[in-house]
């Protein structure tokens, strides 16, 4: 079991959270202008990186509240915890 | 001894086979290339030389020869779907599981010894009962038993009321059942061996050679092989090839994992599963008693996943069948599965005029190893999908005509 870092609330145990995939999706800044094939991107189509991924975590059994996080989806090892609005920190 | 004595466990296993097919050097050129050398890319290739006389075949493997997923399931085979779509490519598959033996000249131990899948709540009776009658319309055997049944079906099923998430009933079909998964694919590998194809494992695709909307090679460790037509095979990786391509699948790569006990006498004669508290079990032909569970919830490629899945797996798994809580867990390993967000696979076209795609069987496709291989070499041979594919094409997902499976066919596995 891994301990995952809430910004809010420090290092918990995975069991507590809750995975949201990929981070960083914005809702699309004129949907009246998307086409059919846009829409099923937004809603549908998600990156599946192999390497380092900026996802969403939830620490739904403690604050409740949402946060991204940088991971490796190869290793499962994580590199950065931040909170949504803040940009994704610079990883090598 | 007298020829009724009773036999060790396993004795019934045929002897460790010798080498089955050659390894042979990459040409420069075929045909047909296929990409991933797991169960679906070799059925896929032995449909293509038998119902199709294409034998300049290449399957190229990065690792070993079904080392992926398919060296990994849990083995179960059934067609209990819900929709339409889905019951015509599992029962065809079913089907062809029947016959298989005969066809590939080659022991895969299909043992039909039915399927129960649970209920625990009146919501999953109701969901349960209109699967059998939806089963039942396109000709799938199928049953709604009630707890006393199950019991007589699978004695060490607790069926008391008094546990957590009692057990209502349960959906049958008495055809589903497992197979020995490695010698299905060796069966699978000797017969496409046989009919002149290369399999070529140890050999990464890395890259693809394109000209406009064709592919015209694939790039691989062990140098550049031309291409008339190439179909991807390559499950949970799947989304590592089509990002090379410049195309976006709507899959996401998941570990899941599964168990074995330790070896006991048979007291499991069927296979369980329960959607509900996520456990399902089946006894090995030798006597382990094999479960899985859910995927780990976050995406990943490293062929494990977390202990606490297990953890909880083990939890409803003891409820259900208080005798297993006096065995041994003997091991557990974790594959990469492949999901789709409608829980059914992406298999058809691409944009490039002559690559066919087919990935997204998740946590379900070893049962669909021989409709889909025979149904993809259809697609390839006559560049045209084959009707029970059709509806899995990734247009569905902009045209909204998903087939959703999620819940409805008492999905994982
Ligand atoms: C724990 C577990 C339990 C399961 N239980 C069941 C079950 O009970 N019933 C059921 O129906 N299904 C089950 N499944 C699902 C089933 O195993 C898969 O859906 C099915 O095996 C996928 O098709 P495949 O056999 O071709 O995939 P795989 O066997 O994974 O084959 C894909 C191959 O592609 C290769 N590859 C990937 N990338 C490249 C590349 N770049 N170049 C060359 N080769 C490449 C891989 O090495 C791999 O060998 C289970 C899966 C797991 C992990
Ligand atoms: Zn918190």
């Amino acid at each position: 079991m891994q301990l995952i870092e809430c910004p809010w609330c420090g290092p918990r145990e995975e069991t507590e959270f809750h995975y949201g995939g990929q981070a960083h999706v914005a809702y699309p800044a004129d949907p009246d202008a998307l086409s059919d094939e846009d829409w099923a991107h937004y809603v549908f189509f998600r990156s599946n990186t192999k390497g380092r991924f900026a996802e969403r975590w939830s620490h739904s059994a403690g604050c409740r509240r949402w946060f991204n996080a940088v991971r490796d989806t190869a290793t499962y090892q994580f590199h950065s915890f931040y909170r949504v609005g803040e940009q994704r920190p610079a990883t090598s | 001894m007298t020829a009724e004595a009773p036999q060790p466990p396993g004795s019934q296993l045929p002897e460790h086979p010798d080498f089955l097919w050659r390894n042979p050097q990459p040409k420069k050129n075929y045909d047909v290339v296929i990409v991933g050398g797991g169960g679906h890319g070799l059925a896929t290739a032995h449909y293509l030389a038998k119902n199709h006389g294409i034998t300049s075949v290449a399957v190229l493997e990065k690792g070993w020869l079904a080392g992926g997923n398919m060296a990994r399931n849990t083995t179960l085979i059934r067609s209990n779907y819900l929709w339409d779509e889905s019951a015509n490519i599992y029962e065809h598959s079913l089907k062809l599981w029947e016959g298989l033996e005969e066809d590939l000249d080659y022991p895969i131990l299909f043992s039909q010894r039915g399927v129960l899948n649970l209920a625990h709540s009146l919501q999953d009776v109701r969901d349960s009962v209109r699967r059998v009658e939806a089963n039942k319309l396109n000709g799938i055997d199928a049953q709604w038993v009630d707890p006393d049944e199950v019991k007589k079906l699978c004695p060490v099923v607790n069926i008391s009321e008094d546990i957590r998430y009692p057990v209502l009933g349960a959906t049958y079909q008495p055809r589903a059942g497992i197979a020995k998964h490695d010698y299905v694919v060796w069966g699978f590998a000797r017969r496409a061996d046989t009919a002149g194809i290369d399999i070529i494992q140890n050999c990464e695709v890395t890259g693809f050679v394109t000209d406009g909307n064709t592919v015209t090679g694939v790039r691989t460790t062990r140098g550049d092989i031309g291409a008339g037509q190439v179909a991807l095979c390559a499950a949970g990786h799947t989304t590592t090839l089509t990002d090379m391509l410049g195309f976006k699948t709507p899959v996401q790569s998941h570990p899941l994992q599964a168990l074995v006990s330790e070896l006991l006498e048979p007291v499991h004669p069927t296979v369980v599963m329960s959607n509900a508290i996520h456990v399902y079990v089946s006894q090995a032909h030798k006597g382990e008693l094999v479960m899985g569970a859910g995927v780990d919830s976050y995406n990943g490629y490293g062929q494990r996943g977390a202990f606490h899945i297990i953890e909880r797996q083990m939890a409803a798994a003891v409820e259900l069948f208080p005798v297993f809580a006096r065995a041994h867990l003997l091991r557990t390993w974790g594959g990469i599965v492949d999901v789709c967000p409608d829980a059914s696979p992406i298999v058809g076209r691409t944009p490039y005029d002559n690559l066919f795609l087919n990935c997204g069987w998740g946590t379900g496709g070893f049962k669909a190893t021989p409709g889909v291989g025979w149904c993809l070499a259809d697609t390839i041979a006559n560049d045209e999908p084959h009707p029970y594919l059709a509806p899995f094409g990734l247009d569905r997902f902009v045209t909204g005509a998903l087939v959703d499976e999620h819940g409805a066919a008492a999905v994982a596995h």
